[in-house]
């Protein structure tokens, strides 16, 4: 390993930093060699502000934050400094630390669900957090429990600290975990992926009481994401991260509004947005990021960067700040340093605002030809799917030898729709709205008493075991995540074969095949002999697709194909299903919850609240003008990857979580979180929880079920 | 995101790559197939290597051993009754005047094909049963499940040496009934096992895909627990070799003029003041063919565990 020097670092604060980071460097051991995960990572932290740290799943930010928190292996090793106050955090023994971690520093990961302690109150967990330290006596702690739940917004504190984890939804799991993060006043907040685990609705509400905790506390936070409207919603600085470096650090509004790493630009070009139409395909980031073993002292972009020149080989680009080139109006043409913008590129003065240089975009548009099938009417293309009054409802059982239905899960309760040849279709809505539910009773071809699915004009009702099986031929689906859906002991040529083996395929024919679709997804046919695990997560989601698409299917089903991708491979994935659509006149059926990708992809929408379409329409008439209160909530909660408008738009926040589907009483299911429903008159409000609002509008354009839209 | 998963996601990702830019990494670095990850992490494990050097040692020691040997297992030396080792019966004599080396070699092959075909047997039924219980479900599953727990409450190891006895002591009848009252534990590990695997989206995918039942389970189902299967093996073996030896030590197993450790072990373990030879030679064959074989299976299962140590150091 090479020695670096650490260079340009942010002038402002070097006196006042609370924490500050020098030259960190993490590696693990690993069958290959040694991963070094982290090379090299500096910053400055200052009290009250929050730092975001962005990049791919791989690119080092969770690693960051256990190596400051001392959490990483032992069989890793850390090299660096990390100052707390001046105090040096690096070396110090499991015990010293403890009385660091939850004191000065604390955290907040990723999944509520398995940070809390199943079998203790989180009365307890919060109690024993307080104690810890011997700051505080029990019955002090107790009271301060109760405060502290009341301000991470937990309804009814003092009786909810009895509670167990399991009896609170994630949302509010999160909060008390929030709460127990801040719990001793903490001086830093390491947040890791807070929200990923969550709803949009849910994450909203939490961002907004993580903002309170630390107005609070006056903490500084760290927020590690991999969602940039996150970092606009929240960061104040941002540092962009990639394998293992970062290549950017600026303040939030200069990385959205002059990105001058060409990574961070091909990362902004390449999210989808919900406020506006795409006109234009993504721009995917080709390639990808490379293994962190051995690297070459090279910039690590440079194998996907399209500007690459040989200077970008010839060693490690350092952060560096950024020459303003382009103030030609402020003082004179006088290149200004602009010391809190910092750039790893050496190109970075020759790109301009709006990351092209000279003129031309630094990442080429890709160009995805129209489908024929565009230009024939909604109306006069043949329906290849047809759904009439969906209904799935489970029974709750309970008891342990004999078994007593004590209620129903309504997962679906009656939704209709269909879907046109070449068309694509959405259903979005919060987990446990049954959307996943309503693609898989799809898949079962099995429709509960009084629903009827129709594939291609035939209904599958009555049919026996083998008609089924043939219509299959024509239904294929594609799961959400890559890994799990592809069995990892077959080769890559025995997965795409599977679907036409199961339909007696001649072995010459599906030989044949098996190239042919890998060349259309963009695999190399070379690859075949491989086991999934060679592959990264967007190759492999394209060997989903290759195999779904094995038989000619008329549908694809896909269930939330692209949720487990990083942004840079998801929109390959994204135009890759654009082009089938075109190219081959497939329709999809797709469930997502990121609203964003929906309004990119689909043409039609639905969207679901407990089992039920609340609104449902063409694409861009949902999003212009969403007219269900819970359609209007939804959408005013995806953060947007633009730190002016995001913090300028007005939010509309949905208080508590999804109620129970176990209610069937006549009324609207939306009525206990409803905004609108709060505004009304008395008896208003009453025609709202008495009579079930059913879909009105222009039926086939735009209808939604809401008394009162 | 723990560490753990970071490691092994980039470890992954690391060991086995091909696209586009991985074209490049491809021809510095060789992929590494997962029978070479395997053997090399098994290769870490120095107790585990030692266990499988030692167990090759036995078995071509229970194959070729009878090369070398000056007397055959049934001849009797009437003129060396109870004799200690000497130049002539390197492990001694017993009081028939068998010599005690080659009974030992053939008392070890014996044990040895008994306990294989033991384990070989149980791991592939309980495979079968216990997969396709839990993948069909239903009222073959509960059937399954049924018959399964009916026999873990029957008392076994008598039935076994109850037929044994009648059988007079045939090896054959002795492996095939250790079978059939050893295949429902592990049965049922593999049906708990394959419930979570069920569950995967890939056994979905093949489903929604128009595949038939009975080819999921042989190919989705049962190669994912395929690392639970060979580590189940090897300790099988170890529990077929020691139950085979408690049944002739009690006079139940193997009976003369055939020979297995067991019955060695059960004749020596009566003279062992008098000609301690008798019992300690069979004795220590035993300890190492179990003890060799259990350190195999931890060797195994650390290489199987991603989060064991076998990944070495930074």
């Amino acid at each position: 390993m090479t020695v670096t020097k650490i260079v340009g670092l942010p002038q402002s604060g070097h006196s006042d930093a609370l924490l500050a980071v020098r030259d960190l460097r993490v590696s693990f051991p690993s069958e290959a060699g040694r991963v070094d995960a982290v090379a090299g990572v500096s910053f400055d932290l200052q009290p009250g502000r929050t730092l975001g740290i962005v990049g791919e799943s791989g690119s080092g930010k969770s690693v960051t934050s256990l190596a400051i928190m001392g959490l990483l292996d032992d069989a890793a090793s850390v090299h660096g400094s990390i100052r707390l106050g001046g105090r040096e955090l690096l070396g110090l023994d499991d015990r010293a630390m403890s009385r660091i971690r939850g004191k000065d520093i604390s955290m907040v990961f990723q999944d509520p669900l398995s940070t809390l302690t199943p079998v203790f109150t989180i009365g307890d967990q919060l109690v024993e957090a307080l104690t810890i330290h011997g700051t505080m006596g029990r019955r002090q702690a107790a009271e301060r429990a109760v405060e502290l739940l009341r301000l991470v917004g937990i309804p009814r504190p003092e009786s909810r600290l009895k509670s167990f984890p399991h009896e609170f939804s994630g949302g509010m799991r999160q909060r008390v975990v929030i709460a127990i993060a801040i719990a001793n006043n903490p001086q830093v907040i390491i947040a890791d992926e807070p929200t990923t685990a969550l709803d949009v609705t849910i994450q909203a509400q939490i961002l907004q009481v993580l903002k309170r905790a630390q107005e609070e506390t006056g903490a500084a936070v760290i927020m590690i994401t991999h969602d940039m409207g996150v970092v606009a919603s929240v960061a104040d600085d941002v540092v962009v991260m990639y394998a293992g470096r970062p290549v950017e650090h600026a303040s939030v509004y200069d990385v959205f509004a002059k990105p001058r790493m060409p990574y961070t630009i091909g990362l902004l070009a390449a999210i989808p947005r919900a406020d506006r139409r795409d006109a234009q395909p993504l721009v995917p980031i080709q390639g990808n990021p490379p293994i962190l073993i051995n690297l070459p002292d090279q910039c690590q972009f440079a194998d996907r960067c399209p500007i690459a020149i040989d200077a970008c080989r010839d060693d490690v680009p350092q952060l560096e700040a950024v020459l303003n080139a382009s103030n030609d109006d402020d003082d004179g043409g006088g290149h200004d340093r602009d010391s809190e913008h910092q750039v790893a590129c050496v190109r970075a003065a020759e790109i301009e605002d709006g990351g092209t240089i000279k003129g031309r975009p630094i990442f080429p548009v890709p160009e995805i030809a129209a489908s024929d099938l565009a230009q024939v009417p909604r109306g006069e293309r043949k329906p290849v799917l047809a759904v009439d009054n969906l209904v799935k409802e489970f029974p709750l059982l309970k008891g342990a030898v004999l078994k007593r239905r004590i209620g129903t899960v309504y997962a679906v309760s009656g939704i209709s729709f269909d879907i046109r040849e070449g068309e694509t279709m959405a259903i979005v809505g919060e987990s446990g709205c049954g959307k996943t539910t309503t693609l898989l009773e799809i898949m079962e071809l099995a429709p509960q008493h009084g629903s009827d699915i129709q594939i291609d004009g035939h209904s599958v009702t009555g049919l026996n075991k083998r008609e089924i099986r043939t219509v299959r031929r024509d239904l294929q689906i594609v799961f959400q995540d890559p890994m799990g859906s592809l069995n990892p002991r077959s080769t890559v040529f025995d997965l795409i074969a599977e679907p036409m083996r199961a339909f007696r395929y001649s072995s010459d024919k599906v030989e044949k095949r098996v190239e042919e679709l890998m060349d259309l997804v963009g695999l190399n046919p070379e690859h075949s002999d491989r086991f999934p695990a060679a592959f990264s997560g967007g190759q492999r989601q394209r060997i989903g697709i290759a195999r779904a698409l094995a038989t000619n299917p008329k549908l694809i089903v896909l269930d939330e194909p692209v949720s487990a991708l990083d942004v840079s491979i998801q929109a390959g994935v994204i135009n890759l299903l654009e082009e089938l659509k075109a190219r081959l006149g497939i329709s999809f059926l797709f469930v997502a919850h990121d609203l964003s990708v929906v309004r990119h992809i689909a043409d039609r929408i639905g969207v679901m609240y407990l089992g039920k379409f609340v609104e449902y329409g063409e694409v861009d008439a949902v999003f212009e003008d969403p007219q269900h209160p819970y359609t209007t909530a939804l959408l005013s909660a995806i953060p947007l990857p633009d730190p002016v408008k995001e913090r300028t738009r007005e939010r509309i926040l949905l208080t508590g979580d999804l109620p129970s589907p176990t209610d069937n009483s006549p009324g609207c299911r939306f009525v206990s979180r409803c905004q609108l429903h709060q505004s009304l008159e008395p008896d208003r409000q009453a025609r709202c929880r008495d009579e079930t609002p059913a879909l009105t509008g222009v039926d086939g354009v735009h209808v939604n079920a809401c008394h009162w839209r | 995101m723990s560490v753990n998963d970071v490691r092994d996601q980039l470890a992954a990702s690391a060991l086995e790559r091909g696209d586009s830019t991985g074209a490049a990494a491809m021809s510095r670095r060789k992929r590494l197939s997962r029978r070479e990850l395997y053997t090399r992490r098994f290769l870490r494990n120095r107790p585990a290597v030692a266990g499988l050097i030692i167990f090759v040692m036995i078995v071509l020691f229970s194959i070729f051993g009878g090369l070398p040997a000056k007397h055959s297992y049934l001849e009797t030396d009437f003129l060396n009754l109870s004799a200690a080792p000497s130049a002539d019966h390197w492990f001694g004599t017993n009081n028939a005047g068998n010599d005690l080396y080659a009974e030992t070699v053939h008392g070890l092959q014996r044990s040895l094909i008994i306990a294989l075909i033991v384990s070989t047997g149980t791991t592939v039924i309980s495979a079968v049963v216990g997969a396709a219980a839990a993948y069909f479900g239903g009222s073959f599953e509960r059937v399954v499940l049924g018959v399964i727990h009916f026999l873990m409450v029957v008392p076994t190891f008598l039935i076994l040496a109850l037929f044994s006895n009648r059988s007079g002591g045939s090896w054959i009848v002795i492996a095939v009934i250790m079978l059939l009252v050893n295949w429902f534990w592990p049965a049922r590990v593999v049906w708990t096992l394959s419930l979570s695997i069920r569950e995967r989206d890939y056994v979905s995918a093949s489903r929604y895909m128009g595949v038939s039942g009975l080819r999921i389970v042989v190919r989705h189902i049962i190669p994912n627990i395929g690392s639970l299967l060979i580590i189940q093996f090897t300790l099988g073996v170890v529990g077929a070799v020691l139950s085979e030896t408690g049944l002739s030590f009690i006079g139940f197993g193997v009976k003369p003029p055939d020979v297995s450790l067991g019955a060695l072990i059960g004749s020596g373990a009566d003279t062992v003041s008098s000609a301690p030879w008798l019992f300690y030679f069979p004795a220590a064959a035993l300890t190492l063919l179990t003890v060799s074989m259990a350190l195999v299976s931890d060797g195994l299962r650390d290489a199987f565990d991603p989060t064991s140590a076998a990944g070495g150091r930074a």
